[in-house]
């Protein structure tokens, strides 16, 4: 038994820790303090001393998207980064990717998430969809078919659906930067 | 004749003949034991009378690490357990009988063990391992785990590296940690702030299956593609403000009719109700042949360990039964960046009514870390961060105010900055 205490000693490099703030914690200090400066995304911590909870804004400059605001909410569990933190969409919006209860389908959210990759990861994905939305992966089939087809009639109701329009019987959220 | 010698009895075996097999290792050193081995009585003194072990897990894996160690002499055995016997446990977790259902895990598997081994004294505790402080788990020299939950592995890693204190050698708790997924299963020893902790290897860890969530919203194909249609996407649009309890009969049964209705549409076999909480539970099938794989190997570190007869496994045991049977072991090692074990502690002494920013200044000044731009907070208090710009505005207040209003002596900041590969841990020392 006292064999393992000797061990101790021939390591030098061995270190005292005292982690009295979960390792969750202090990877999302991290990953926060470390986002990059994005001139189209912003966080906001409507409880500043909670960093598990925050929205983040995107107003994308160019794109199919260009001149609208866009919320999601982050919640993070104490089991980050072991699991992904779980983002929506706050208005109901009209994207391939985005299903009107504010699902996202982005696959670092769920099927490819490790814990190597951070939050800036997800900013950068989520960024991407509003510049690039996917046909491919669709969660609003209709959007997303209409996007495959006919790119021009996409970007109207687009459009159409940030000035708060209706598309196809359904109606989307006023999402415009500018009131 | 040879020149015998009897091995003599510490304590009073329980049966004639009980230890014969176990001393015939504790008696004699073999050609891989330490030079340091104090063989006969001190070691079967020290593991019969002295050696305190917790075991964390009363389950699959729980109770053939139970039994295992007090056969093996164990005689000080304290186990933990938060769950309740089910009905379906009782194909493998042995130390349980039908008119135990319903009752505490714990309480049941320590009776059981002390009432078929007499001379174990196995002390249960029905609770969460987070009820206890690092006064309770100071008490034991060992701990074994054999949870199903990463987050009360993290915790218990995380508890065991931060009880190191150099000055004490009694506060190092080597981990042993089995784990299994149906075929697959692993075993390792952490020796806290010395081999590769459990948190270093998270990355490792096997994947439970996700599907794209697009599949499960457009193109189902599989039984299980349907259930998660209905708790990720249904329930929550269904009851926006209630949260699914997966234990709860009622709701699993919900989302059964739902996914049955959906695969029906879909023409889908195979949705059932078993499958239903197998999937919103991620339930993977326990096999009571790893359980007992696994359980052995823990057991005989436990032995090894507490004992010095031979050396202790370095440190990663992995098993795969899927296709015949594969073992491999390796050592695993440790991350500097890991946030539990990985990273530096330094000493700071600074002056009372130094502000935040001098103490910021004097640490980026530090020849030794080469700190640019760091992010401190205390116990999970933000003190200042570099951001994003909303809290980098909400703590910049903190930088006029004195250390003495901010921490107290002896504090310990984490300190994190793109510069740094790992968190540096900053205990301050206030001066007057
Ligand atoms: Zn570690």
């Amino acid at each position: 038994m006292l064999k393992i205490w000797s061990m101790k000693k021939n390591e030098e490099t061995a270190a005292k820790k005292k982690p009295k703030v979960s390792a969750a914690q202090i990877r999302l200090q991290k990953d926060l303090t470390e986002l990059e400066e994005f001139k189209t995304m912003t966080t906001d911590f409507p409880d500043p001393a909670d960093l598990l909870h925050f929205n983040l804004i995107i107003t994308p400059d160019e794109g199919f998207y260009k001149g609208g605001k866009f919320l999601f909410s982050f919640n993070i569990s104490t089991n980050y980064p072991h699991e992904p933190p779980k983002v929506k969409c706050m208005q109901k919006i009209y994207h391939p990717n985005v299903d009107t209860e504010g699902n996202v389908c982005l696959n670092i959210l769920r099927e490819d998430w490790k814990p190597v990759l951070n939050l800036n990861a997800i900013l950068v994905g989520l960024q991407f969809l509003f510049l690039e939305p996917n046909a491919e992966d669709p969660l609003n089939k209709e959007a997303a078919e209409e996007l495959r087809r006919d790119r021009e009639a996409f970007a109207k109701n687009a459009s159409l659906s940030m000035r708060g329009g209706t598309i196809r019987g359904q109606t989307y959220e006023r999402v415009l930067a500018t009131p | 004749m040879g020149d015998i010698s009897l091995p003599a009895p510490v304590p009073a075996p329980a049966w004639p003949d009980r230890f014969q097999h176990v001393d015939t290792l504790l008696d004699a050193p073999g050609p891989s034991t330490d030079p340091d081995f104090v063989r006969g009585d001190v070691v079967k003194e020290f593991l019969r009378n002295q050696c305190k072990i917790l075991v964390i897990g009363a389950g699959g894996l729980g109770c053939e690490i139970l039994a295992n160690l007090a056969l093996m002499g164990f005689a000080d055995i304290h186990v933990i357990d938060m769950d309740t016997i089910d009905i379906s446990n009782l194909n493998r977790q042995f130390l349980f009988r039908p008119k135990d259902v319903g009752k505490p895990k714990a309480i049941v598997a320590a009776e059981f063990v002390m009432s078929r081994v007499p001379g174990t004294k196995v002390t249960p505790y029905f609770g969460k391992i987070q009820d206890k402080d690092e006064s309770y788990y100071m008490q034991f020299n060992l701990v074994i785990c054999g949870l199903d939950s990463v987050e009360a592995r993290r915790w218990m890693n995380a508890t065991l590296v931060g009880m190191v204190d150099p000055e004490n050698p009694e506060s190092l708790k080597p981990m042993i940690d089995g784990g299994t997924e149906g075929f697959k299963g692993q075993a390792r020893v952490i020796i806290p702030t010395i081999s590769s902790c459990y948190e270093c290897s998270l990355d490792m860890l096997n994947k439970q299956t996700v599907f794209p969530i697009c599949t499960i919203a457009n193109t189902p194909r599989l039984p299980e593609h349907c259930i998660e249609w209905a708790s990720v996407l249904e329930w929550p649009r269904v009851f926006p403000d209630k949260k699914m309890d997966t234990d709860d009969p009622d709701d699993i049964q919900w989302l059964y009719e739902r996914a049955s209705a959906r695969a029906h549409e879909f023409k889908i076999e195979g949705v059932t109700w078993s499958l239903t909480q197998g999937v919103v539970k991620n339930i993977i099938p326990a096999i009571a042949s790893t359980n007992a794989i696994i359980a052995a190997s823990c057991c005989t570190e436990a032995f090894k360990l507490a004992t010095s007869c031979a050396p202790a496994l370095n440190n990663y045991f992995m098993l795969i039964g899927t296709e015949g049977i594969y073992s491999y072991t390796f050592e695993h090692e440790r991350r500097p960046e890991c946030p539990v074990c990985g990273g530096e502690t330094i000493d700071m002494p600074v002056k009372k009514e130094w502000t935040l920013e001098r103490l910021i200044e004097a640490l980026t000044e530090r020849q030794d870390i080469q700190v640019k731009k760091p992010s401190l907070s205390a116990g999970g208090r933000s003190l200042y961060l570099q951001a994003p710009p909303q809290l980098e505005k909400r703590t910049r207040p903190n930088l006029e105010k004195k250390l003495s209003e901010l921490v107290e002596d002896g504090d310990e900041l984490t300190v994190t900055a793109s510069s740094l590969p790992f968190n540096l841990t900053l205990r301050v020392l206030l001066k007057d």
